[in-house]
């Protein structure tokens, strides 16, 4: 078991996520910067749909009580195992009463934690991802534990991997999307010309852009919208659609991103800078 | 049936997004779900999800690309070799509705600016029979068309913060049950004990798209009743099997 004796401030479970449900009107969910989780599952030798802890902007102070091992990846977080700093990307051996703690955010803004043969709490829809209703918790409180499975025979062939990090990048690839037509050349000239800024409401559902295009009246009816969908409301604002995001919308979908883009993006917090590129 | 002009475009690497003619309209809803459930006879479920909406049905494929070309040219064959009518059953759900004034909230409101009495609402909105065109926005929110005309009432200015789940909402041209608590802009009427999402049940929602509801007012004791039920899991809802 892990017991979680500080949350953190917003701390979930999450895996690949839940499919077979948006037409039930379920997101999909699982984890924001799916390319830190599947490298740290990679070397874990973990299934590839193993759920790993999603830890927010602050992380959580946990202890284990069980021996396992353990991988770090994402954002830089100054995580500190028995108060020794600890590199991302790196298997850590873990032992009875090991406590892991998280300090200042350096650097990204969605850290992970996988443990070996990831956490194994309860699936519902096929999925431990965390989301409310379907779950019910929202995320991980003080106190709680989350349990996972004792691999005593496992001897890690690789003990640190090199990952081309992601954190630094800008630049978000994109595809044009069903309603990429729609754009006339002055809105095209702003989309692809501009420095935008990620505004404040940002979350696992939805990362708002602080700069606007310019208005428009086109309506649409309402039609599937997928993880990485950039909607374009009427008044110019674009609203990018993440893991936790609504199945349908009837806003014109004018970008879609790519699964790269996806993790970058998530990386991202209130402020900070973004470009489009399209493909 | 009719065959219709379908656009087939590229959506992102993964999906690919069909389109009908740009119309609210019972038979082109009936054709993409017809032509939906003979996809479903070529394509893998493990790893393809269809989602209908109105006038577009989107294939999404899990975490591996599509080869659109080849695929769209595919697709365009199987749209040719459609079977004509309806290929599985659908239903008519009877919804009870409690609209009492604690639970529709806005009733007074809506009479006053439809210049119709409460009890008319209550008529008008429990007569009609709605379509479900589409299931999205939140977990189980069915968007449903066929709303009388005297009943279109624009949404309310500031939305609230908090809609009681279950809670019935009229705005425009559409009608709804919020199957969750959530932020909400739509005039409430009432409150629907039964849970259109439950996740302990398979599958978790029972309606879908292109099926039927059509509303039936209940008594708070009522709604007292079938809320306890609801809660331990032991509804049932009135259906009727569709003619085609």
């Amino acid at each position: 078991m892990l017991k979680v004796l500080k949350s953190g401030f917003y701390t979930t479970i999450q895996d690949l996520g839940r499919f077979n449900y948006r037409t039930m009107g379920v997101p999909v969910s699982g984890a924001m910067d799916n390319y830190t989780v599947s490298k740290l599952n990679m070397i874990l030798e973990n299934e590839e749909d193993a759920a790993v802890l999603e830890i927010t902007m602050t992380g959580p102070t946990v202890l284990f009580d069980e021996p396992t091992h353990i991988a770090l990846g994402g954002a830089e977080m100054s995580a500190t195992l028995n108060n020794e700093p600890i590199d991302n990307h790196k298997i850590y051996k873990i032992q009875d009463g090991d406590i892991l703690s998280y300090g200042r955010l350096e650097k990204g803004f969605r850290a992970y934690l996988a443990v070996k043969d990831g956490f194994s709490t309860e699936k519902v829809l096929g999925s431990r991802s965390m989301f409310f209703p379907i779950t019910n918790k929202r995320h991980i409180a003080d106190g709680a534990v989350v349990p996972y499975e004792v691999n005593k025979a496992f001897e890690p062939k690789i003990s640190k991997y090199k990952v081309d990090s992601l954190l630094g990048t800008t630049s978000l690839e994109v595809y044009r999307g069903p309603e990429f037509n729609l754009l006339h050349d002055r809105q095209l000239e702003q989309l692809f010309g501009t420095d935008f800024s990620v505004a404040k409401e940002n979350n696992r559902m939805a990362y708002q852009i602080n700069e606007r295009l310019s208005e428009h009246q086109f309506s649409m009816l309402t039609s599937a919208t997928l993880s990485g969908t950039v909607q374009l409301t009427p008044l110019g604002k674009l609203i990018i659609l993440m893991k936790d995001g609504q199945t349908t919308g009837g806003y014109p979908r004018i970008l879609q991103l790519s699964k790269k883009a996806i993790a970058i993006l998530s990386q991202k917090k209130s402020k900070d800078k973004i470009t489009f590129k399209l493909l | 049936m009719n065959t219709y002009p379908i656009s087939i475009r590229p959506f992102g690497l993964q999906a690919i997004l069909i389109e009908w003619p740009n119309e609210v309209e019972k038979a082109i809803l009936d054709d993409i779900i017809c032509y939906m459930d003979q996809l479903k006879s070529h394509l893998d479920a493990a790893v393809w999800e269809l989602v209908p909406a109105y006038n577009s049905l989107t294939l999404i494929k899990k975490d591996i690309p599509v080869d659109f070309s080849e695929f769209s040219e595919q697709l365009k064959r199987w749209y040719g070799e459609k079977k004509l009518g309806p290929s599985r059953d659908r239903f008519l759900w009877r919804l009870p509705v409690c609209y009492d004034l604690d639970f529709g909230i806005d009733l007074e409101d809506v009479a006053e600016k439809m210049q119709l009495s409460i009890t008319e609402i209550i008529e008008l909105h429990t007569k009609a029979e709605y379509i479900v065109y589409g299931i999205g926005f939140l977990p189980g929110f069915m968007y449903l068309g066929g709303l009388p005309a005297s009943l279109e009432v624009p949404r309310k200015k500031i939305p609230r913060l908090k809609v009681e789940r279950g809670a019935v909402g009229i705005a425009a041209r559409q009608t709804g049950i919020y199957p969750q608590e959530s932020p909400g802009g739509w005039n409430i009427i009432g409150n629907c004990p039964v849970p259109i999402f439950d996740v302990t049940k398979t599958p978790p929602c029972f309606v879908n798209v292109g099926d039927r509801i059509q509303f039936y007012a209940i008594s708070r004791a009522s709604y007292q009743l079938r809320t306890i039920e609801g809660e331990v899991g032991i509804y049932k809802v009135e259906k009727m099997k569709l003619d085609a």
